[in-house]
């Protein structure tokens, strides 16, 4: 991929120092311990209160594959990805070459003097950690000092661009969970490097971090963490999965924090976590967990949604509340089992044979992912139907910046279930009880559990045609009669679920999204305005699509749908709902396996501009 | 009416135990299944709303509509009964459920989860109707199907039979049976065993379908196995529940090393009184043995094939509260304001 990226012009500022605004890619070998590495060195420059991210790239491997791990410091709170890093720490003699020619002119190159590597530019510049010398000046023992190698550049990187040493011994400590021994092993590797910087090495370039208050108050967390997190608060009570990337870390989260939802005084869980052989599986076990009233989710990526598109179908008609978190990932197929995506949109809306429309939540950052993760059970409950959450790799596996979680203020909302007593005053108000009856008119029927004590109690959970009182029906009436209901309640749902994001001050162009294009969009309408061109903003938050949403389009004159993915699915979306002439509407779909850049997304959006403004 | 019905303890008659009309066909073995359930239930008293009835798909997973009326049922997907039956039971660990499957639902696209089930010791009655037939697409030979066996529509089936209580063995069961429908008294004392047994009870019962496998040269024939079954033991039940105006069992004194008595979890007595001296369905390597036998020299043998003394369920291995996690009140569901603060505090 070649982008032209402005970036900050070392060469003219030599002098001047550029702080706080640039970024970094780390490029090592996967299973090589880099992640702490990078882990340490985001968590110190967060503790620094400087705004940052950090975003893997990382390969579908255990050990060897080449990954990079980008960092972004913005004085301005911008964290979106970039494409273009000012400073590589090239620690991956087989990816070295094409790291090195990626730096822009005045970037600065970090690798082992052990390579003895060319140096191939002059218009970098280079510095060389004698990693091999440093370690062997350690006591640690050789089983474990090829793993802590990669603590050599974290020294350089703190004495070369100012991030103090005690930063980064409280991020080793957090790293290792407040265990001293690991993090004081780290720590003299880290110390040892940045001594011989100190002493060795002149600075010749503009790059430093200076500590400041962008970060006060905030916390640091993957999306992942954040979904666990909320679902406990939101009452789950069954999980089921089967490991899948990248969702794994979202259950692994969720049995890190279990021990909240501990039954006091006896000890005892009221959270099952099911490793189910494989997604059908999973899926089964959280329907059936669902009919009998319990609150089930499950987590997987789009291999596994399409295992699960069987039950989605019955949970959809036999209208069973659960949640599926969907953190997708690049498809079709096996796809790019570690790169992001937004392309499983259209899948999950649709998922299931015959006329099926899920309801789909779509979170942009953790405090969305916390949100939603308590939230989907209550609307799952609501409507009686199976929530779709769809986060994706970028949001659930890296760290992010987020406001503390706000606690759920509203009560927990089991929806219509009837108890035996409800039961009995539902039959002496209607004559009957059958389970799918409309007698609210909103398309939702009044359930009953298994063990309800009422001789009527009972009901016939299916998969085939049914009629109000949930018997086994053929006859053309009751199949539309039900469709007719199951779409009352979709209509119902479509303007209640969690409403868009708008920023509108009447501008003549908007851009219409979802999810984590968020940070690159927000950015990009900074760069469009520099340049005149004033920009709206509507960020869709939920499926089936508010009403606000086709308003919001129809009240501009150029709409992008911005989207993560390669067939422009939202837009597909907007077309299905909107029968308007929608030929302002225009596509900028990315679907390359990374997060977008704020740069990618400008120079798209002004080809249509330049078009037609 | 004239006379009045006997009631069981709960003061309820046998057709408070029924459930709806079947529409399989007339003679199908799934219905006598069906009616000994409906029997079970009745005669144990149990209480139906404490009952959950699951299947798959698939003729035999028709069934649950036809019996225990007032119980929550479930009619699945096709293979996919067990995940339900386990969600449901993690759900709520206090419910009683039948699962009731096909050797198609089983055998084939239901072997995963079949295995699974089992290793994972979800205490439910795992019933497979197993008549070696497709029935609802009319007549493809199943997974249980003899070997060299010939239908009418798809010709010899060139492929052997899966033993399914043997898998069931296998993959780690602690009861597993094996039955005929034509045999009443024991698929009703099976099915009574099975519903005190703590732990999945696997009932394997060979239900003859009328309509495309009912040839008398066919093992899954009505014909076939009222003149082959060779029933390995007498089952009886003693003490526990019993019907009103019935006099309770006593225990009868058989001759030593002629009855294997089991202790059951409601802390009734399973006796079985030896027909086959050699078999003891407590030793695990035994009851394989039977069975390899069996499949070998084409024996129809039936009974208790296999018991273990009971041992973790899966909510007792997770280590879930006692009540159901179905209805546990909110503050159970949500913790505190000061929980989530803390939590945040270690992401600042």
């Amino acid at each position: 991929m070649v982008v032209h990226e402005p970036q900050t012009n070392p060469q003219s500022s030599i002098r001047t120092s550029i702080i706080n605004d640039f970024a970094f890619v780390v490029a090592t070998q996967n299973g090589s311990g880099s992640q702490t590495s990078n882990n340490v060195l985001v968590k110190s420059l967060f503790d620094m209160g400087i705004p940052v991210n950090g975003k893997n790239l990382f390969p579908s491997n255990i050990k060897g594959l080449p990954t990079w791990y980008t960092i972004r410091a913005s004085k301005d709170g911008y964290t979106a990805r970039r494409a273009v890093t000012e400073i590589c720490v090239a620690y991956n003699p087989d990816t070295a070459a094409e790291d090195i020619s990626n730096l822009p002119p005045g970037g600065v190159c970090i690798l082992p003097a052990d390579w003895h590597w060319g140096h191939s530019r002059s218009d970098i510049i280079y510095y060389e950690v004698p990693v091999k010398e440093l370690m062997e000046k350690t006591d640690i023992h050789k089983d474990f000092r090829k793993r802590i190698e990669n603590m050599t550049y974290v020294g350089a990187v703190a004495q070369l661009f100012g991030i103090p040493l005690e930063r980064i011994y409280y991020a080793l400590l957090d790293n290792f969970n407040g265990k001293a021994k690991p993090a004081d092993m780290n720590m003299q590797v880290v110390r040892l490097a940045h001594e011989w910087f100190a002493a060795n090495v002149e600075k010749r370039d503009p790059f430093r971090f200076e500590p400041m208050d962008g970060t006060k108050g905030k916390i640091l967390i993957t999306g992942n963490e954040a979904a666990a997190l909320g679902a406990l608060f939101g009452g789950v009570t069954v999980v089921a999965w089967y490991p899948i990337t990248p969702s794994t870390s979202l259950v692994d989260a969720m049995m890190s924090f279990k021990h909240i939802r501990r039954d006091e005084t006896t000890g005892k869980d009221t959270v099952a976590i099911i490793q189910a052989e494989d997604e059908l599986a999973a899926a089964g076990m959280i329907v059936g967990a669902g009919f009998s009233g319990a609150r089930a989710m499950t987590a997987t990526s789009g291999p596994g949604i399409s295992l699960m598109a069987e039950f989605s179908g019955l949970a959809y008609f036999a209208e069973i509340p659960c949640v599926i978190w969907d953190v997708t990932r690049m498809g079709p197929s096996t796809g790019l089992p570690t790169r992001t995506s937004q392309g499983d949109l259209l899948f999950a809306h649709f998922l299931g044979h015959g006329d099926t429309r899920q309801i789909c939540l779509l979170p942009a950052n953790p405090e969305e992912a916390f949100e939603f993760g308590w939230r989907a059970f209550d609307i799952a409950e609501q409507y009686q139907t199976p929530v779709f959450v769809l986060s994706d790799l970028d949001l659930g596996m890296n760290n992010w910046m987020a406001e503390p979680f706000a606690y759920p203020e509203e009560p927990i909302n089991r929806g219509k279930v009837l108890d035996a007593e409800a039961l009995q005053a539902f039959i002496s108000q209607h004559g009957k009880w059958g389970r799918y009856m409309d007698v609210d008119g909103d398309g939702v029927g009044y359930r009953t559990l298994p063990g309800t004590n009422h001789p009527m109690a009972a009901y016939f959970g299916r998969g085939t045609g049914h009629n109000a009182m949930a018997t086994y029906s053929e006859r053309s009436d009751d199949w539309v009669a039900n469709m007719t209901r199951l779409r009352r309640k979709l209509e119902g749902a479509r303007q209640n679920l969690p409403m868009p994001v708008v920023h509108d001050d009447g501008a003549p162009v908007a851009i219409v999204s979802f999810g984590t294009n968020e940070p690159a969009i927000e950015e990009a309408r900074d760069m469009l305005a520099a340049r005149g061109i004033s920009t709206d903003y509507l960020r869709v938050r939920a499926l089936p699509l508010h009403d606000s949403v086709l308003d919001f389009i129809h009240q501009h004159e150029r709409v992008y749908v911005v989207e993560n993915n390669f067939d422009g699915q939202l837009r597909q979306i907007i077309s299905l709902e909107d029968n308007r002439d929608l030929r302002h509407v225009h596509s900028v779909a990315l679907g390359d396996g990374l997060p977008m850049t704020a740069h990618w997304l400008m120079e798209n959006i002004l080809k249509y501009e330049t078009v037609e403004a | 009416m004239g006379r009045t019905a006997r009631v069981n303890k709960l003061g309820l008659t046998r057709e408070d135990y029924k459930g709806g009309k079947s529409t399989l066909c007339p003679g199908c073995g799934h219905d006598s299944i069906a009616n000994q359930i409906t029997s079970m239930g009745y005669e144990l008293g149990l209480e139906q709303h404490r009952v959950v009835k699951v299947s798959g798909i698939g003729c035999s997973s028709k069934t649950p509509a036809y019996f225990l009326g007032r119980s929550h049922g479930f009619n699945t997907l096709h293979g996919r009964m067990p995940s339900v039956a386990t969600g449901i039971l993690l759900g709520n660990r206090t419910l009683t459920c039948i699962g009731v499957s096909g050797d198609g639902d089983t055998g084939s696209i239901g072997m995963g989860q079949f295995k699974h089930v089992i290793r994972r010791n979800v205490p439910f009655i795992y019933i497979i109707e197993n008549n070696g037939v497709y029935g609802l697409t009319k007549g493809q030979f199943s997974a249980t199907a003899d070997e060299g066996q010939n239908l009418k529509y798809y010709g010899q089936n060139l492929f052997p039979a899966i033993d399914l209580a043997l898998e069931a063995i296998i993959s780690g069961a602690t009861f597993v049976a094996r039955s005929f429908s034509g045999d009443a008294k024991q698929v009703q004392a099976l099915l009574q065993a099975a519903v005190k047994h703590k732990g999945i009870a696997v009932l394997d019962i060979i239900s003859p379908c009328v309509t495309f496998n009912n040839d008398d040269s066919s093992t899954k024939s009505y014909n076939y196995g009222k003149e082959h079954q060779i029933a390995l033991h007498e089952i009886e039940i003693l003490g526990g529940d019993y019907i009103e105006g019935k006099p309770e069992i006593t225990i009868d004194e058989y001759p030593e090393g002629q009855t294997i008595d089991v202790t059951l979890h409601d802390g009734s007595l399973l006796r079985l009184r030896k027909l086959d001296k050699d078999h003891d369905p407590r030793n695990r390597a035994q009851a394989i043995m039977a069975l390899e036998r069996a499949q070998r020299e084409n024996l129809f043998i039936t009974g208790l094939i296999y018991y273990e003394e009971p041992r973790l369920t899966l909510a007792e291995i997770e280590n879930l509260v006692e009540e159901p996690l179905a209805t546990l009140p909110a503050d159970k569901l949500r913790p505190s304001r000061e929980a989530l603060a803390k939590i945040m505090q270690q992401f600042s």
